[in-house]
């Protein structure tokens, strides 16, 4: 008994190692073509980045808009609970923007662009991979991670900050709606607290949150992608494992850039 | 060569010589090494042992400049024909047009009518491949194979899904392409009609080594058993399912 759980943890360790260095190696490389090529008279693959970012951004919109303006109205609903018994409900709107900003709509528009996004690029090259669209790149002397991964990652990095001052905005908007209608505080007294209450750190903690998730939703879809071996089945496996592996490696990502800023302050 | 995937021999002391301008067809059963041989042949594997060489330049050890100006010169139209789903036959064309090249656009769309006119399919330009049919796909994925016009064409399976009467239309349609343009072929099949239809020289592969290479009729002269099985389309006797059958019920038993 003993030896199978050795043998699981060894073999789950030695699984995780690869995929990490796999993980960084498609970095490195996407890197280079992205930022060196160019420079070397390789493409620069402006448009299909931004016609990736129009799908990941532009696409993402209404649903994180949606979400965020419903956990601004949780986080105001919880946040009046506990400081109402303080006689301290001034305090709502500086909670509300602080959590949003720095934690929750960095995190929250990862987890959704991971879903929406991460997976279909999973699904597309995992597809590309199994039907040999990827070889035929290869003999034509066209370079995969140049042609299909640096644009998807430069879309994410381009839009997820976007997206998450999207999402601040609109949480801040969510907590407003539950302080206007439910605490009796006027919609430019809630501004002018949460201005207050925020300083630009908090904002930028975020922003930097979120290109560190976009690099890491980038490389870990289009790694799932390409390595996908077999048929359709497979294009299912590598498409759950790259929102479950993104949504992990996000958190992990998360709680390392807060310790960061913890410690720096 | 020499090639191994865990512990199967998948290539077993393979050794070719392909002429410039010939019609070489790899013939060979399911299991025999095929696939495993066009990808080392066109880069995608490397053998474990051997070397590749290709318009005199060693794929595998080529520097990236030898290898990117290498890729202009070969085409390949694999099996399924492999062609971008998001984008339209005449894209497909263009693609290393537009990648490898600085031709503009317009003169790029004049290239895919061309190389699209020369199978047939001036006009699908603007469908998309999940539109064509199976011949459609087969020949548009040859198109796309000699848009940069390569020296050296390999083939995977071309009649692989294609009926009768198809397939001999795309043999006929190699055929011209190799006597317009003086190509070499590489063509990877087990279709014996099609092979002989179109083959200068064959190479018949048998578990990971070639039985027979030579000319149509000194392969059908061949006194190899093996390949006269092969020709005449006889399965050998040990996979014949019924001795399996009866193993099977008497351990049942």
């Amino acid at each position: 008994m003993l030896n199978r759980i050795f043998g699981i943890l060894g073999r789950s360790t030695r699984a995780f190692l690869a995929d990490t260095g796999a993980l960084a190696r498609l970095g490195a490389a996407a890197c280079s073509s992205a930022f060196i090529d160019p420079f070397r008279g390789g493409r620069l693959r402006l448009q299909a980045s931004i016609v990736q970012a129009a799908r990941a951004g532009n696409g993402s919109l209404p649903l994180v808009g949606l979400i965020c303006f419903l956990v601004g109205m949780i986080m105001a609903l919880q946040a009046a609970q506990q400081l109402r018994q303080l006689g301290a409900t001034d305090l709502v709107a500086g909670l509300v923007a602080i959590s949003i900003t720095r934690e929750l709509a960095p995190l929250l528009v990862a987890i959704i662009v991971a879903g929406r996004f991460g997976s279909a690029v999973a699904a597309e090259l995992g597809t590309m991979q199994v039907s040999q669209e990827i070889d035929a790149l290869n003999v034509m002397g066209i370079d995969p991670i140049s042609f299909l991964v640096v644009p998807r990652l430069l879309a994410l990095i381009a839009s997820l900050p976007c997206l998450i001052i999207f999402a601040d905005v609109i949480g801040i908007l969510g907590g407003q709606a539950v302080a206007t209608g439910l605490l009796g505080i006027g919609g430019a007294r809630y501004l002018a607290l949460t201005l207050d209450a925020l300083v630009l750190e908090d904002i930028y903690t975020g922003l930097v949150k979120g290109i560190a998730f976009a690099g890491i939703i980038g490389l870990v879809s289009c790694h799932q992608g390409l390595s996908t071996r077999g048929g359709a089945e497979q294009v299912g496996h590598s498409t759950t494992a790259s929102v479950v592996h993104s949504i992990v490696l996000v958190i992990g990502a998360d709680l390392f850039v807060t310790v960061v800023f913890y410690l720096k302050a | 060569m020499h090639k191994t995937f865990g512990d199967r021999k998948v290539l077993d002391g393979v050794d070719l010589v392909v002429n410039s301008g010939e019609t070489l067809v790899i013939l060979g059963g399911s299991g025999s090494g095929k696939s495993t041989l066009l990808r080392t042949l066109v880069g995608l594997e490397e053998p474990d042992e051997g070397t590749v060489s290709v318009c005199g330049i060693d794929l595998y050890s080529a520097s990236r400049k030898e290898l990117a100006e290498l890729r202009r010169r070969i085409g390949v139209a694999f099996q399924g024909g492999a062609l971008f789903g998001s984008m339209t036959v005449a894209e497909n064309v263009e693609l290393p047009w537009l990648e490898l090249t600085e031709v503009p656009p317009t003169i790029r769309r004049i290239i895919a009518r061309i190389k699209l006119g020369m199978v047939g399919l001036e006009d699908a330009m603007d469908l998309l491949p999940s539109q064509l049919s199976g011949g459609m796909t087969k020949r548009a994925a040859l198109a796309r194979a000699m848009s940069l016009d390569p020296e050296v064409l390999f083939f995977d399976e071309p009649s692989a899904g294609l009926d009768p009467v198809t397939s001999a239309s795309l043999d006929r349609l190699i055929l011209r392409l190799k006597k317009t343009f003086e190509v070499t072929l590489v063509v990877v099949t087990h279709e014996m009609e099609s092979a002989f239809a179109i083959a200068d020289r064959l190479a018949l592969l048998h578990e990971g080594r070639f039985l027979v290479i030579g000319s149509p009729d000194e392969v059908r002269e061949n006194a190899n058993p093996i390949v006269q099985q092969f020709l005449r389309r006889q399965p050998p006797e040990s996979n014949d399912g019924g001795e399996s059958f009866r193993r099977f019920l008497d351990e049942m038993n």
